[in-house]
């Protein structure tokens, strides 16, 4: 589990964590709605990572805690 | 002494991998590669931000060195304690010529030093005695000051002293903000760690001060981030900002202030010239404040133009003239500093081995100078530095990761670059190969060399170091004929 920022760009959804300084673009993420956000999201980088499905935030960026679930740190 | 193509370049790197043991020269490979523009992402072809190879010269700091020397340092109202043994702070301190408006010693503290010159006994029993008399010492010598901040040194964090609590305790008593820096110079592989670590300090122990007391501004306040005023930068730069319209808040942190960092937080655009030790603090900003940032570049006239039109382009259209206005200003000035000196510096060839922004940043100023950068890299840059790196350089250029300083050497008999910029380390050895040399890391004690002014500076420093006639005098008479002889038969 790391904490992870999502910010949004003019390209979609940017993923950002600031313990590794891993930032990359989100090539797509599993639940995209104002009511369930999150679930597994796909880097452009080719890792994987899960975020609990919640609430789409009010505004980004928004910082969560995200689960590893594959690909290179 | 054409430039090298991409499969020339490829032997270069081959050839001078060949001279390490099988396991360092598998791990060096992948800190060096030849440029290739079709490439978008860094990490396919450049591994960075790792530990070094034990055993080379790398040129890297540590995280202690990030702290004090590159964020903490410069802000001239905050008395930096470099709490540990005395060496840390003697050789950290003033370095880099991050110039301030203030009298020394009294309201400004930037080539001061402070520290608690830790001794055994300190080690033993531990130090937070120390530095809490220490900080009372500060505040009865220097009352004008407006802050304090511990940054720690290895011992600290190996003996386990507890300075969060001495500096809150003493920070109730003294009535100023002390913020400790848990920055010992073991922590990460580079000064890289020490930017971030300095950057969550001032998130959690000085931006919150004035949540909701702060007042609206105005709708063009900027905040200007990760400029270290070295040799007078961020003047050079904050004269443009403010001549087209925008309100500087702050400066960070060359010859900036605490109330500066108290006030950020109103700020409608966080302006971030050095993004690899400030970008933290931007998106800290960003996801809290709601405040945009936005990365410039102010070096060399086309991409100050570039830089000022991208800026305005986030306000409104007084703004967009202002930039305007500012870019016609200068320009008349610019052509004549070009047409000065690019006849005289056209075609050399310029290598680049710096830490930060500056071998990515200075590419433009050498190309308006008519000059070409054929090799780059960085001390201790990340992956997104190479990705944004990779776009500027042209194709078949080298670009190298921590180099070590067999490799730089190596590279420069190989490649006969007319200028190395390079740091201080570097810098003897260089003059000693014949190659004409300046130290980038605080502009050869020159400067500045942000922004027009800057330009003007940069021009003339690249053309005397260039072209100076002491170059064409380097070899002693008895072995001038040697070389000619050799010229010869090549």
């Amino acid at each position: 589990m790391a904490n992870i920022m999502i910010r949004k760009s003019d390209k979609g959804y940017v993923f950002y964590m600031p313990k590794r300084d891993i930032e990359d673009s989100i090539v797509s993420m599993e639940f995209d709605s104002p009511e369930k956000w999150g679930g597994e999201i796909k880097l452009g980088n080719g890792g994987i990572y899960y975020i609990e499905p919640q609430v789409a935030p009010e505004r980004l960026p928004y910082s969560v805690r995200a689960k590893r679930i594959d690909g290179v740190e | 002494m054409g430039l090298l193509n991409r499969e020339e370049a490829e032997a270069l790197i081959q050839e001078v991998l060949e001279v390490y043991p099988e396991k360092a020269k598998k791990d060096r490979a992948k800190h060096l590669m030849v440029n290739d523009k079709t490439i978008t992402q860094s990490k396919k072809c450049i591994t960075s931000n790792r530990k070094s190879v034990p055993g080379v010269m790398t040129q890297r700091g540590c995280a202690y060195a990030g702290a004090r020397g590159v964020v903490w340092g410069p802000f001239k109202d905050i008395i930096a304690i470099s709490h540990g043994p005395i060496g840390c702070g003697q050789y950290s301190r003033g370095g880099r010529r991050n110039y301030f408006a203030g009298i020394s010693g009294v309201d400004s503290f930037c080539d001061v030093m402070f520290s608690s010159d830790f001794q055994e006994k300190d080690v033993v029993f531990g130090g937070d005695k120390k530095l809490a008399k220490l900080i009372d010492e500060v505040e009865g010598l220097f009352p004008l000051s407006k802050a304090l901040s511990v940054q720690s040194e290895c011992p600290i964090g190996l003996i386990g002293d507890d300075i969060e609590a001495v500096s809150k305790k003493k920070a109730a008593e003294i009535g100023k903000t002390v913020v400790p820096v848990r920055c010992e110079g073991f922590r990460g592989v580079s000064q890289s760690l020490g930017h971030h670590i300095s950057n969550d300090a001032i998130r959690d122990w000085i931006l919150p001060a004035r949540d909701g007391k702060l007042d609206e501004g105005t709708p063009y306040d900027v905040a200007i981030l990760g400029d270290y005023n070295i040799g007078g930068d961020a003047w050079a730069s904050r004269i443009l900002l403010e001549e087209m319209g925008l309100n500087v808040v702050a400066q960070w942190s060359g010859d900036g202030t605490i109330v500066e960092i108290e006030n950020t937080p109103k700020v409608k655009l966080n302006l971030l010239h050095c993004y690899r030790s400030m970008n933290y603090i931007a998106r800290h900003m960003e996801e809290k404040y709601n405040i945009p940032w936005m990365e410039y570049n102010f070096f060399g006239p086309s991409k100050i133009a570039e830089s000022l039109r991208e800026i305005a382009s986030h306000f409104d259209d007084t703004i967009k003239e202002g930039a305007e206005r500012v870019i016609a200003k200068y320009q008349p000035m610019m052509d004549a500093i070009i047409a000065k000196y690019k006849p005289r510096l056209e075609g050399k060839k310029v290598m680049l081995y710096v830490g930060g922004l500056r071998p990515r940043h200075t590419i433009g100023a050498y190309e308006d100078l008519g000059m070409e950068v054929v090799g780059a890299g960085y001390e201790f840059a990340h992956n997104d530095d190479y990705d944004r790196t990779i776009k500027e350089m042209k194709d078949a250029t080298l670009i190298y990761d921590d180099a070590t300083g067999y490799e730089l050497e190596e590279f420069v008999r190989q490649v006969k670059p007319d200028l190395v910029g390079s740091g201080i380390k570097e810098k003897y050895a260089f003059h000693k190969m014949g190659v004409p040399f300046r130290q980038m890391h605080s502009w050869d004690y020159s400067g500045p060399y942000h922004g027009y002014d800057g330009f003007a500076v940069f021009a003339r420093d690249m053309d005397m170091t260039v072209n100076n006639p002491c170059w064409s005098m380097f070899k002693a008479p008895w072995q001038q004929e040697e070389v000619e002889a050799e010229q010869k038969v090549a």
